[in-house]
């Protein structure tokens, strides 16, 4: 029986969590990692497109909600999605035209690249406080459980808990659906297979007939896709604010290169490691060791390694590791 | 024109804006010379700052986005020396705090001495592992107790360990050079955590730096925070002694108040002018000190060679340059200045905030200023720097003249009117951000330009 309840406990509190976080980012490293692989540089203003495309997708919502338009018990949000995905895959095709194909043309070394996108991380910023503020904003409607702690106690007659939240699920069932596709895409399809050819080699590429600009054309929908669900679902998931989608850009990057930049597979299992690294390392074990210690050695303190603010520390130190170590990363990205 | 007279020309333009600010109130001025020298001042720490980043990425192209990170060490730095020591801190915990992070500090050499002595196999991975969880454990148990005893102590005022002043609780505030002391004891603060950094992210290739830089600098700011044995964390420390006099004193002083007199000013205004001219006048000595320093480093062999290293990194490795140590060399130096300004800035607020670190406003506020300044040129930077924080103060009486311009056809009271109205203050990020975008497209040398 206390095992049972430990596993709840662990479950509860440390695997349903880590998941879901893992999977929102997986999709956010994927982004990066596509756009290093295609377009060669890091994306600065990766986590506050993230938060614009999360942004359309509220007013959208709003909209909706307003007009009475639902899919309970889903929340409405989801019906907003591809009219959010649209409107940022229309921003970001508009910023490339405008920023980055100049830089492109006259063959500009990477960190030019990056400067640039960190003036357009500014005016994305600015622009979605414009808009919508830097404040809170709640957008989640629909049935907010799919399994309520107390339900799980009755049924079971455990003395823990297990609270499986919709937006939990959502993410996870969403991250499968997407994470597929891409890789179909990717493996399968005549365009896909062209855009991993002008990641492998460029020049190879050019000779071989592939038109560069529609290759980074399609690149820039795709990471606007993976870039408005993952935003959508972290906002879901947690709560939408703009400065917090700002400081998901230094987990995104870890994810990215301890799984090997340019790799999608990497970027996916960088995901999970930043994800369950941040939040084992956070949580406070004594729950689970109650459970499991006899008596005699149960633990006074909360047994926690490092206290929950410090959860970035968690994925500079994880980024430091693999940069001494593997700088090319777990699955073999691309590195100098 | 030509680029000698260009220079002076700019830097006149600028000192025209600052006059305008202090004497008219057309337009978007203030027509206070209390809001320009405010200005004045935190563009002297600013200047210092894009100085600093200049020498990265002007001298070697280096890519630091974690200026945040070395200012606010440097801000950390001024209320370790300059503030007393809580008594009785060192005594309740403060030892065992120390003994802690040695601990700490001895279970990281003692793995890496394993992992590089014993030959590879399983036995080091679990010698490793074991020695780095034990130590992790008697660590933490030291060291909790520590910070235990020291935030025990009246924690509504003091709580943290304190400085190193010595006047004591009562007295600290007589011993203003303290914070003078401070400013290169912030710039080492700095330089170290760069040295860590650059040692780990330099060599790869170049956006790693940038990455590491930028997780250096967020969990600096977390340390602060959340250490409130060290400096208080979110709970501040306050009333930091000062280098010059306080302006209650100037005004009981028979001698100042006959003086503003004599210049047609009351007492009042008189000192906050005063407080605020000596503080300037500190900043420029030490801005016109980095100036002549970095301007006689650039045209040094040493400068040479690290613009030879910037422009061809293989050709210079050929000669038998060690790029990846000039590069350290110049990544530290860069971060002691922007240390040294942070200690600087915290002296001018009197308090250590750590709250209001953020990244837009520290770092990338700070590339702006380099970028539309001319990265490479001294000069150009801080005229930059001058330009750029004029302006990010002014966005706002902008903005909100633009706004009035552009709902001036709308009926009051409209939701959009009042959106747009309320909206102006966050026309600043993205005012800058149009301003880097179009300086790196169409003149990415800059203002003035290097030569």
């Amino acid at each position: 029986m206390d095992f049972l309840n430990a596993l709840v406990a662990l479950s509860n509190f440390v695997l349903i969590p880590a998941i879901a976080y893992g999977s929102q980012l997986a999709l956010g490293a994927l982004g990066v990692t596509l756009i290093y692989g295609i377009l060669r540089f890091s994306n600065f203003a990766h986590g506050d497109t993230m938060a614009f495309g999360a942004m359309v997708t509220i007013l959208f919502t709003w909209w909706f909600q307003s007009m009475g338009l639902s899919i309970h018990p889903l929340p409405t949000a989801l019906l907003a999605l591809p009219f959010g995905i649209v409107v940022t895959a229309m921003l970001l095709i508009l910023t490339d035209r405008t920023v980055y194909r100049f830089y492109r043309r006259v063959k500009a070394k990477p960190i030019v690249f990056v400067m640039a996108s960190m003036g357009v991380m500014f005016i994305m910023n600015g622009v979605v406080r414009f808009i919508i503020g830097p404040g809170d904003q709640r957008f989640a409607d629909g049935e907010r459980f799919i399994i309520k702690a107390r339900d799980f106690k009755n049924a079971t007659g455990l003395s823990e808990g297990l609270a499986f939240k919709t937006s939990q699920g959502i993410t996870i069932v969403t991250a499968i659906i997407v994470v597929a596709v891409l890789f179909w895409f990717l493996n399968r399809t005549r365009t896909g297979k062209s855009m991993r050819a002008f990641s492998d080699n460029e020049d190879l590429a050019l000779l071989s007939g592939i038109n560069p600009e529609r290759v980074v054309m399609i690149t820039w929908i795709i990471v606007a896709a993976l870039i408005t669900i993952a935003g959508t679902l972290y906002g879901l998931d947690k709560t939408f604010k703009p400065f917090t989608y700002f400081q998901l850009l230094l987990p995104i990057f870890a994810s990215a290169i301890v799984g090997g930049l340019g790799n999608p597979l990497g970027a996916i299992a960088g995901g999970f490691v930043i994800a369950f690294s941040e939040v084992t390392i956070t949580y406070a074990w004594k729950k689970v060791a109650v459970y499991l210690l006899p008596e005699s050695l149960e633990p006074t303190g909360l047994v926690q390694l490092m206290s929950t603010d410090y959860k970035f520390a968690v994925s500079f130190v994880i980024l430091i590791v693999v940069l001494l170590f593997k700088p090319t990363g777990l699955f073999k990205g691309q590195s100098v | 024109m030509s680029y000698s007279l260009r220079t002076p020309l700019l830097f006149g333009a600028v000192a025209l804006l600052f006059i305008l600010q202090g004497s008219t109130d057309w337009w978007i001025f203030a027509g206070s010379w209390n809001a320009s020298l405010t200005i004045l001042n935190m563009a002297l720490i600013s200047a210092i700052m894009a100085l600093g980043v200049n020498l990265q990425w002007g001298y070697a192209g280096l890519f630091n986005v974690g200026i945040m990170g070395f200012v606010a060490l440097g801000g950390l730095a001024t209320v370790l020396v300059s503030m007393p020591a809580t008594p009785g801190a060192w005594s309740q915990g403060g030892v065992g705090i120390v003994f802690g992070l040695l601990v700490g500090a001895a279970t990281v050499v003692a793995a890496v001495l394993i992992n590089t002595r014993m030959a590879a196999g399983r036995n080091r991975t679990l010698a490793t592992i074991g020695t780095l969880v034990v130590g992790f454990f008697l660590y933490r148990f030291i060291f909790d107790a520590g910070v235990a005893g020291v935030e025990a102590i009246n924690p509504a005022q003091t709580g943290y360990l304190g400085g190193l002043n010595p006047g004591g609780p009562e007295n600290y505030k007589a011993h203003g050079y303290m914070t003078l002391l401070a400013w290169p004891v912030g710039g080492i603060l700095a330089a170290g955590a760069a040295w860590v950094v650059g040692k780990t992210a330099l060599g790869l290739r170049s956006d790693y730096l940038a990455i590491a830089t930028l997780g250096i600098s967020e969990i600096v700011i977390a340390v602060i925070k959340n250490e409130d044995w060290m400096a208080r964390g979110v709970k501040n420390v306050i009333g930091l002694p000062r280098p010059v006099p306080y302006e209650v004193d100037l005004q009981q002083s028979a001698d100042f108040v006959a003086r503003a007199d004599s210049l047609g000013l009351d007492a009042t205004t008189a000192s906050t002018l005063a407080v605020k001219l000596s503080y300037s006048a500190l900043f420029t000595v030490v801005l016109v000190a980095l100036i002549i320093l970095a301007q006689l480093s650039l045209n040094s062999p040493w400068g040479r060679m690290m613009r030879a290293i910037r422009d061809n990194e293989v050709a210079a490795q050929a000669m038998g340059k060690d790029v990846t140590k000039r590069h350290l060399q110049i990544f530290v130096l860069g971060s002691a200045l922007c240390g040294l300004a942070g200690a600087m800035m915290t002296t001018l607020d009197g308090q250590l905030v750590p709250g209001t670190y953020q990244p837009l406003r520290f770092t990338f506020l700070i590339w702006v200023m380099v970028i539309v300044g001319g990265s490479g040129n001294n000069l150009g930077s801080v005229l930059g720097a001058f330009l750029i924080w004029f302006l990010w103060i002014q966005v706002e009486p902008i903005g909100n003249w633009l706004m009035s311009v552009v709902t001036y056809g709308m009926e009051d009271g409209s939701a959009l009117k009042t959106h747009l109205i309320d909206s102006a203050a966050h026309m600043r990020l993205f005012s800058m951000g149009i301003v880097l975008l179009l300086v790196l497209r169409f003149s990415p040398r800059g203002l003035i330009p290097e030569k």
